[in-house]
């Protein structure tokens, strides 16, 4: 088995802001936008660098998204932030008609993504963004898994032209992806070969995953771990190859199995290559109030959720 | 009506219950909630016609509505010691399986809540709703709301704000917590919100103004003009400028405790400053 270590313990959302304050450096068309949470978003570097080209646009995402898709026209690339429920719900028809199907170059940045934002509770805590971006045409939805990916994935969005949702999050979870890995869109990793089953995870629960097939392996199961940064477009093909070897398939993600990678997975496969599958996800219901660990244990977003799916999985092959 | 010594008494506490919930679990809004104490207060205490015996329609009482849901603390201290469910509940204020959400929810049934709020700028909507409903079943009762000033930047309030000044929707009293603060700074540097009265006025509403929030007596008589305006084919909008804070000197004068819990040092100070009235939860 590959070991991955933890570089320490850091929030995705610090990662993005890294990430920013690169591009302000070397990106002269980067703009970001911000609805009073320049602080949470980690947008203030750039907004300490560049004050020109920082827009404060108040609590009124609706507007931002609008003035994101008219500052494309003219060659700005601009990166909205806000939470991922602000990002989303909230402005679902700007983001549809301004920025989708008018194909413009708009970054949507969301973070505090899923219930690990903990204690603001259910109506900050959305776990429907990654099925209503990924139903829209022609848009890239990333969620990446640690800080070092997602400082690489918001230079990879700047370099990319169309429109891009990358959702990140709250709480400091493990950090072990290099540090100068680059990020393909669209392109899954493959973080451990295995035979027995395999796990596809998204976001901080790629690092579940991994734990979880320390486990398994300890438990004498070979689990493949493979992990899709990108949830559209699809990397169909590592996900069926993999399919092929191992037979079984978990997906895992801090999402409602309602629309998120999960569904995607069993689409794909479905189609190309029936395969039984696990989901670890929440079941079709709001969060709550807790701390981040207290509601990956209530809802089944750990290891040791991830471990109980791969042996269900197994058992059906 | 209770004297000024008790309501006084009672604002205290519910300062201390402010402060208790957000330090014992590091996270929720004390500066907005301490700012809103004494608005809460006299609402719920004097002003307000409402059972304490919970009806999610209620029909034939008076309802608030809080669209600025994350200063849940006050609202959740008030509703108790107003009676709608016990005080010490307040202990489990944004713990798992707590009926005391981080923010105000229906979903787990909490008494004295009848939307769900904390994504910003909902709330004059369905205040406004709720007031239509009140004027359909023939109820002469008010429908109150509470808003935050920095939430007036979502569009969807001047939605409301128009509809209901276009149709004279005149049960609805709304207020602003004008605290002039928001997450990142001020109002007037993230996104002034201009002369609000007149903007307001525009849309064919009558605004009462207090002058000082955090003033009873101010606030008593506030109401008691906002009262004496409904009924006229205009709804009333107390702009109520607060301090954000109000009542813990370190927490007063700035934004930074808009969403920050604070230390044990920092408990001990502002509870001292605010000595125990009516018996801690
Ligand atoms: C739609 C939406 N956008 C952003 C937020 C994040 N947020 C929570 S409170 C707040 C500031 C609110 O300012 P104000 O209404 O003035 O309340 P105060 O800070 O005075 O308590 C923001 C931006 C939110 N809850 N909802
Ligand atoms: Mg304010």
């Amino acid at each position: 088995m590959k070991t991955y270590e933890n570089t320490g313990n850091k929030d995705t959302r610090s990662g993005f802001g890294a990430g920013l304050t690169e591009l302000g450096k070397n990106n002269p068309d980067v703009v970001a936008l911000c609805a009073d949470l320049t602080g949470s978003l980690k947008m203030d570097e750039f907004k300490a660098n560049h004050p020109d080209r920082f827009f404060q646009v108040g609590i009124a995402e609706a507007n931002m998204i609008g003035l994101a898709a008219g500052m494309t026209i003219g060659g700005k690339i601009p990166f909205t932030g806000t939470f991922a429920n602000f990002s989303t719900g909230r402005v679902y028809d700007q983001i549809r008609q301004s920025v989708a199907y008018s194909g413009k170059n708009v970054k949507i940045c969301a973070s505090h993504a899923g219930i690990t934002l903990g204690e603001d509770g259910a109506t900050h805590q959305i776990l429907e963004d990654l099925g209503l971006m990924k139903m829209l045409p022609g848009m890239t939805v990333i969620n990446t898994c640690d800080f070092n990916q997602t400082k690489a994935a918001t230079l990879a969005v700047a370099a990319y032209n169309g429109p891009v949702y990358l959702r990140f999050g709250r709480p400091k979870v493990a950090n072990f992806t290099p540090e100068n890995q680059t990020f393909e869109i669209g392109k899954a990793l493959h973080l451990q070969d295995g035979t027995d089953v395999s796990i596809i995870a998204t976001g901080h629960l790629v690092w579940e995953a991994l734990e979880a097939a320390k486990t398994l392996h300890e438990k004498g199961i070979s689990a493949e771990v493979i992990n899709i940064h990108t949830i559209k477009p699809l990397d169909e093909e590592a996900i069926i190859n993999s399919a092929k070897k191992t037979g079984c398939v978990v997906t895992a993600e801090e999402h409602n199995f309602l629309g998120g990678l999960g569904e995607s997975v069993a689409r794909t496969l479905a189609q190309h290559h029936p395969t039984p599958q696990e989901f670890v996800a929440t079941q079709d219901t709001f969060g709550e109030s807790g701390t981040p660990a207290q509601l990956m244990e209530k809802y089944g977003l750990n290891a040791k959720s991830i471990v109980e799916k791969a042996e269900k999985a197994i058992s059906r092959k | 009506m209770s004297s000024t010594q008790q309501l006084n008494d009672f604002v205290t506490q519910v300062r201390r219950d402010i402060l208790r919930q957000v330090h014992a679990v590091n996270s929720g809004h004390p500066g907005g909630s301490l700012g809103c104490a004494e608005f809460f207060s006299v609402l719920y205490q004097e002003v307000m016609k409402a059972s304490t015996d919970f009806d999610m329609d209620g029909k034939e009482e008076d309802l608030f509505f809080l669209s600025n849901g994350h200063i849940s603390p006050v609202y959740y201290s008030v509703l108790a010691r107003s009676g709608y469910f016990p005080v010490e509940e307040l202990n489990t204020f944004r713990k798992i399986n707590t009926r005391l959400q981080g923010h105000p929810t229906t979903h787990e049934g909490l008494p004295g809540i009848r939307i769900a709020s904390g994504s910003l700028g909902q709330g004059m909507s369905v205040a406004l709703g709720a007031a239509l409903t009140k004027k359909l079943n023939g109820d002469e009762h008010l429908v109150y709301s509470l808003h935050g000033d920095g939430e007036l930047q979502e569009g969807q309030n001047w939605e409301a704000i128009m509809y209901a000044g276009s149709h004279g929707v005149d049960n609805l009293i709304a207020t602003v917590d004008y605290n002039k603060k928001q997450i990142d700074g001020a109002t007037d540097d993230v996104l002034p919100l201009g002369d609000l009265r007149k903007k307001f006025e525009a849309f064919d509403w009558d605004v009462v103004e207090v002058e000082k929030g955090n003033d009873i007596d101010q606030l008593r008589n506030a109401f008691k003009e906002a009262k004496s305006k409904v009924g006229n084919k205009k709804p009333v909008l107390i702009l109520m400028h607060t301090e954000m804070g109000n009542g813990v000197d370190f927490m007063m004068n700035t934004h930074a405790w808009h969403g920050k819990a604070p230390n044990d040092e920092q408990l001990e100070s502002a509870l001292a400053q605010n000595p125990e009235t009516l018996g801690d939860y």
